[in-house]
């Protein structure tokens, strides 16, 4: 097993994540990109558990987990109430706050 | 197999927190099973109950200095100060939480599942607020104190999550301006989620540099390390971002002022005072204890994050046309003293950086609480040209507002002189003489806003549609009071509570 290729693998799926949130319009979409930002964490973490030999790593990966879960139904429950609202999710269209 | 030992856990030193997430879980039981029309009635006297319990149980341990929970928590001095703090703090924010007097139900709308502007939201709009609100605040003030306390990474990561979601929440849902507030609560959490990502990447890459998640192993791994050591410096990098996010430091400020401004105003407060102090006591922790010894590595980088710091949020809030986006510039350029009180990296900068927030937050609160009494027909009148004359109309309460805004501008027998006086002298102790001379102008610049919102008070006549001051109900009054007691208090008898901070101020672990 060669630890990089994973680590490679993570920060790339890490990195299309974050610029998933910076490009995408749709917020369900924004949000899917954290998401899989998360999930790359995860695999680091599993990998760095290998690497040096200790189980935090893993154990962590299981409360990431949790978050996540808890943190898409607070998101999707935000998004859905400015959705109905807006007839719309784009990012872009809600602009009433600004300088 | 080997078998699993459970850690020892010191039940006492962590009654605080086991008593604000109880008053959390009650809460929900509360929304679950007491009738509708009475659960006001029992979610506040709860809600207060179990933060005053808090603060009784925190005074009680006030001496203990233990890791517990197999080192995942650290109640050591700093903790303890902190939580105090966040305790009071908090039952200040719940005062004006659950105010019902000023506005007809409450800042908060009844049922936030209902779309705005449809015929069932107005029909809503003369119902009482949600209740919800109570438990929410109880877990985001749970995971604050968490967050001050946590000495290792986990335990750190899963604090700033439940502190962040309950308060994603919060700011959605203001009664007025309803879109305002949706738009607030969907701008803070994309990017509250972008940053708490970027926070685990840190988490996982400095776990890979020194194969621990606490603090302490971290430190003695960091000591061995060589300046080239590529895990560990992203690591503190991508851990910072997080960090300085939820610190609403620049160049992660930018959402501050939308979602200050579209929160309900008594959720504002809480944000502007609590979470500050909570997402400080995180950065305390990290870079006093975690990093210390490798400081010059990156001390350089967030010398410059503080000066921009003070920089961008004095010279934006000089702009600024509108109460709530002023406060939330100065709360930014205030992270920046705060920070320099951290950079100095001693006991003294810790007590003074803790003795800033805790006095800070008393008076920013206070400050909210006035904003939430000038009000026209059409809720609170935050627009700046809507405060001219208000001097005239009701000299009482711009009085007050005038008390703290001189103390916001650092004015001598006020709590900003002597918390400013705090961390400057605590950074000129660690020689870093180009952070007080900034802080300094930054000062001065940030002046200019609050003095214009004193003369535009006072010397403006009033106009026909110039906004009334409502009278504020006991609980609102009350906040006040304790707001302005504590601003001038720790302004002229600053001693006492220095001293606490000085006595709390050396990190275990």
């Amino acid at each position: 097993m060669t630890p990089t290729y994973y680590l490679v693998l993570s920060a790339a799926l890490f990195t299309i994540g974050a610029v998933g949130v910076l490009i995408r319009r749709n917020a369900i979409v924004v949000f899917m990109c954290v998401e899989l930002m998360l999930n790359a964490v995860n695999l680091s973490l599993v990998t760095f558990s290998r690497t040096t030999g200790t189980l935090d790593g893993q154990i962590m990966a299981f409360f990431v987990m949790v978050v996540a879960a808890a943190e898409v139904v607070i998101g999707l429950a935000i998004i859905m109430s400015i959705y109905r609202t807006r007839r719309s999710a784009s990012v872009d269209d809600a602009n009433l706050l600004k300088y | 197999m080997e078998e699993l030992h459970l850690p020892p856990i010191d039940y006492a030193a962590i009654a605080p927190l086991l008593l604000v997430f109880g008053a959390g879980c009650v809460g929900v039981l509360v929304e679950a099973f007491v009738p509708r029309a009475w659960r006001y009635r029992v979610q506040v006297p709860l809600l207060l109950a179990g933060l005053v319990a808090a603060l009784i149980a925190l005074i009680s341990v006030a001496d203990k200095r233990v890791s517990t929970a197999g080192g995942a928590l650290a109640i050591d001095g700093p903790a303890l100060f902190l939580q105090g703090g966040l305790v009071a703090l908090g039952i200040v924010s719940v005062l004006l939480i659950a105010e019902r007097r000023v506005e007809r139900g409450g800042a908060f709308v009844a049922q936030a599942s209902v779309v705005a502007g449809t015929d069932s939201d107005r029909r809503q709009s003369s119902q009482p607020g949600a209740t919800e609100v109570y438990p929410l605040t109880a877990f985001a003030l749970g995971g604050m104190m968490l967050f001050c306390a946590a000495n290792d990474l986990v335990t750190m990561f899963v604090a700033l999550e439940v502190f962040s979601l309950p308060l994603y929440l919060l700011c959605a849902l203001a009664r007025r301006r309803r879109l305002l507030s949706q738009e607030a609560s969907v701008k803070y959490f994309l990017l509250g989620a972008f940053s708490s990502a970027f926070f685990l990447y840190g988490v996982a890459l400095l776990y890979g540099f020194a194969g621990t998640m606490s603090f302490t192993g971290l430190r003695e791994a960091a000591a061995e390390a060589g300046s080239e050591d590529t895990l560990l410096f992203l690591g503190i990098a991508m851990l910072s971002v997080g960090l300085l996010f939820k610190a609403a430091m620049v160049p992660f400020h930018v959402w501050t002022p939308d979602v200050y401004q579209g929160a309900p105003t008594p959720v504002t407060g809480m944000m502007a005072a609590c979470t500050k102090l909570a997402a400080f006591g995180g950065i305390l922790r990290v870079f006093t204890v975690g990093f210390a010894d490798i400081n010059l590595d990156w001390e350089p980088i967030l010398i410059a994050v503080a000066i921009a710091t003070m920089l961008v949020g004095a010279v934006m809030a000089v702009t600024q046309t509108d109460i709530k986006r002023l406060l939330a510039y100065s709360s930014i350029a205030n992270a920046g003293y705060v920070f320099t009180g951290v950079l100095a990296l001693s006991e003294e900068g810790v007590a003074g950086t803790m003795f800033y927030l805790v006095a800070y937050g008393f008076t920013v609160l206070a400050a909210f609480a006035v904003v939430t009494l000038v009000r026209d027909a059409d809720g609170e009148a935050t627009h700046l040209s809507r405060w001219a004359g208000l001097g005239r109309r009701s000299p009482l309460f711009a009085g007050l507002f005038t008390v703290l805004m001189l103390a916001f501008a650092g004015i001598p027998l006020t709590s900003g002189f002597t918390s400013k006086f705090a961390v400057f002298s605590a950074a000129l102790g660690a020689d870093q003489v180009t952070l007080v001379i900034v802080g300094l102008i930054s000062s001065a610049v940030l002046a200019f806003p609050y003095l214009r919102v004193v003369v535009l008070m006072y010397l403006s006549e009033p106009a026909e549609d110039t906004p009334t001051v409502s009278l504020p109900g006991v609980f609102t009054s009350l906040a006040l009071v304790i707001g302005l007691v504590a601003t001038i208090g720790l302004g002229v008898v600053p001693g006492p509570v220095l001293e606490l901070a000085e006595q709390a101020s050396s990190f275990i672990g």
